[in-house]
């Protein structure tokens, strides 16, 4: 059969077509299923009254993040340490229980492999090419780096998965998103995802799945490449997609749970076709040229408010849409910025390094290598939270702990921490905040607390400074 | 989810208009983790008043509610439906809905029977001392006194609660074009099916708590 070219997101969508509707929707099978506390107790009490079982409980991986505190979890005699807020404990609690129950696997918060979904289902090799991965959660766009068709479902949603393995789905529409050229010093996957965001807008992406192309893309590590896809919904698309390249396949190869042997073999041969066909067309096409990109970051309380760092506070006139000029507006006032301040005078009490978008060992070293030999400045309060044991465990292995605790970072264990306000890790009111996480929104990181989306390495220049700082100043100075 | 041809019973014989889902279920009560037990929490701050119709002995444990224009609106929780059902209400009956609203009190097996004003009132009025049936073969709202109020609903959605079909229910009828579905990709992919062994790692599998 002759058939026209095709693009990664519609060959991985027609490999996964159960039955297609009259209205066009499709019955769509789930290849693996990643669940947390926060989201599943209701979609397992729902399979639980209804007196159905879970139909691949082998396809489904559950790890506890969000609400796990990122203190010790074990005494210095191996006992478990008692979590403080009662509620979390009982969703904790109950994650352990419904795994029990329904038979589907559980990775622990005292086990060296617990760490935030999006960071533990790649290192674990949960997450594979070409495979449909859904997760109740909107960053699940992170695995889209391997090639994964990968996206947030709501908790209705994870019950039906449970109980069919399929979810009833409509296409999305395609963009590519295009970088070509090198990246300059200093710049990292962040500012280029930030970058993107500054382009596309925080609606842009709507209806949409990205794909990210280029010769920028293709020289990035799956590190970096998570790091993209992880943002797409900031972009308002469901997922985003890196087509899977021999990067891909030396990242995953020996992972625990990828294919091992002859089915590695067959795998591969089958993850080399996806890649979009020549002469296959994209709804819309963004390009962004990396030469452009400066080390940046955000300035307002929406992920699109982008500035690079050599910038200043916008003023709000400046925008043409008048909605976009009363948010700016709001924006400014919750941030307690005035238009015209250079980015760089702005002094941060609280830097936060982790998160599903910048918690992985490349982060870690790119944070370290900007922190080493030198003192977070007086009035910070650093944080470097690794996205899961396996992260934190290899960084121990190079030292980039004591690098960290040296220059008075705390070294944490795997969560969520202060990505979102929901376990014992906040940002006061008022106070800034360097962040490597994904969202600036209102209150996002603790009530009244101003976020300023940034790389790790300019999270660590912040730290050290006390203020947002051009982190080329601070590399420049030790080369 | 259990079929619903008719509801029948008391109802509560409220006519509240503009009702939304922060009077139907406080803020407070979505830290659970269960969707049973909200009946709990369902009307709270009505409740606190007294006299209310929720606590009226007359009406404990109505399977229907009778409420005025708007029900439901308001933020999006799926909680609103689940405490309604929690306290054993069947069908609401109302001149208009939220749209979230009559989509959640479908797929929990909750009838949304929106009637013109008039009957609403004259249902109030009736339900003070009598049952009424919501009858979904008939299409119609009955009561002893002869009344006999039609209204209409999506033939899919009234099919579904019909026969006990939530969305899962629905998908699960499926079963052996899903089944084929996965035979297939144990030939062609066989490495989705059956994950890699991982003894070396910390998962605690089936049975093991
Ligand atoms: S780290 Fe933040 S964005 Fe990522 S899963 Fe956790 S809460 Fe969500």
């Amino acid at each position: 059969m002759a058939s026209r070219p095709q693009t990664l997101y519609e060959k991985i969508w027609t490999a996964h077509v159960v039955e297609r509707r009259d209205d066009g929707t499709c019955l769509i099978y789930i290849d693996r299923h990643l669940v947390h506390e926060v989201t599943s107790p209701q979609a397992f009490e729902g399979l639980r009254v209804a007196g159905r079982r879970v139909r691949r409980p082998e396809l489904t991986l559950a790890v506890p993040d969000h609400n796990l505190p990122t203190t010790p979890r074990v005494d210095a005699a191996g006992r478990l340490l008692p979590i403080a807020d009662p509620e979390s404990a009982q969703q904790l609690d109950a994650l352990r229980r419904n795994t029990a129950e329904f038979g589907v696997d559980y990775i622990d918060a005292t086990a060296a492999e617990q760490g935030i979904v999006h960071v533990v289902g790649p290192e674990l090799g949960f997450t594979l090419p070409g495979t449909t991965l859904v997760c109740g959660d909107s960053h699940t766009s992170t695995h889209g780096a391997l090639g994964a068709l990968a996206f947030g479902i709501g908790t209705s949603e994870v019950e039906h998965v449970l109980a069919t393995q399929t979810l009833l789905l409509s296409q999305s529409k395609t963009m590519e998103i295009r970088v070509d050229g090198t990246l300059g010093f200093g710049v990292s996957p962040k500012d280029v995802i930030l970058a993107i965001m500054g382009r596309v807008g925080a609606a842009g992406g709507t209806g949409h799945v990205f794909e990210y192309t280029g010769e920028v893309v293709r020289g990035m590590s799956i590190e970096g490449r998570m790091t993209l896809a992880n943002m797409s919904i900031e972009g308002g698309a469901r997922s985003g997609l890196v087509a899977p390249d021999e990067t891909t396949f030396a990242y995953l190869k020996g992972r625990p749970m990828a294919p091992q042997g002859e089915a590695w073999d067959k795998a591969v041969a089958w993850w080399r076709s996806l890649a979009s066909d020549s002469g296959a067309t994209y709804d819309k096409v963004v390009r962004l040229d990396a030469t452009d990109i400066a080390p940046s970051l955000t300035w307002g309380t929406s992920p699109e408010d982008v500035v690079p760092i050599t910038g200043v506070v916008p003023e709000p006139d400046s925008f043409a849409d008048p909605a976009k000029r009363a948010a700016a507006q709001r924006s400014l006032d919750y941030m307690g910025l005035t238009p015209g301040t250079a980015m760089q005078d702005v002094a941060v009490q609280h830097v936060f390094i982790g998160s599903c978008t910048n918690s992985r060992i490349e982060d870690l070293r790119a944070a370290a290598a900007v922190a080493d030999g030198r003192r977070v400045a007086d009035g910070v309060r650093a944080m470097v939270v690794p996205g899961s044991g396996l992260v934190k465990r290899q960084a121990e292995a190079e030292g980039l702990d004591r690098v960290f605790v040296s220059a008075g970072f705390e070294w944490r264990e795997p969560g969520c921490s202060m990505c979102l306000a929901m376990n014992p890790d906040k940002v006061p009111a008022g106070e800034r905040c360097a962040s490597t996480s994904n969202r600036n929104f209102v209150g996002r990181q603790g009530p009244g607390a101003r976020t300023h989306l940034v790389s790790p390495a300019m999270a660590a220049a912040a730290a050290v400074t006390g203020r947002l700082a051009d982190v080329r100043d601070l590399m420049g100075a030790k080369l | 989810m259990q079929p619903v041809t008719s509801v029948s019973g008391t109802a509560y014989p409220w006519g509240a208009k503009n009702i939304d889902t922060d009077i139907i279920i406080p803020a407070h009560w979505l830290k659970t983790i269960t969707r049973v037990g909200l009946g709990r929490g369902a009307f709270e701050t009505v409740r606190a008043q007294a006299g209310n119709v929720f606590d009226d002995p007359r009406y404990a444990g109505a399977p229907i509610l009778i409420a005025g224009d708007n029900f439901g609106c308001g933020s999006s929780r799926e909680h609103a439906a689940w405490a309604l059902a929690d306290m054993g209400v069947r069908a609401v009956i109302a001149p208009s809905f939220s749209d979230i609203f009559s989509g959640n009190a479908f797929k929990n097996g909750i009838v949304p029977v929106v009637l013109p004003q008039e009957a609403v009132d004259r249902l109030v009025e009736v339900a003070k001392d009598q049952p009424v049936t919501v009858d979904l073969e008939t299409m119609t709202v009955t009561t002893p006194y002869q009344d006999r109020f039609t209204f209409e609903l999506d033939p899919f959605r009234r099919q579904c609660l019909m026969q006990g079909l939530d969305e899962i229910g629905l998908t699960m009828a499926k079963d052996t074009a899903i089944s084929k579905f996965e035979g297939a990709v144990d030939e062609h992919r066989p490495w989705i099916g059956s994950r890699s062994g991982y003894a070396s790692i910390a998962v605690n599998g089936a049975g093991r708590t």
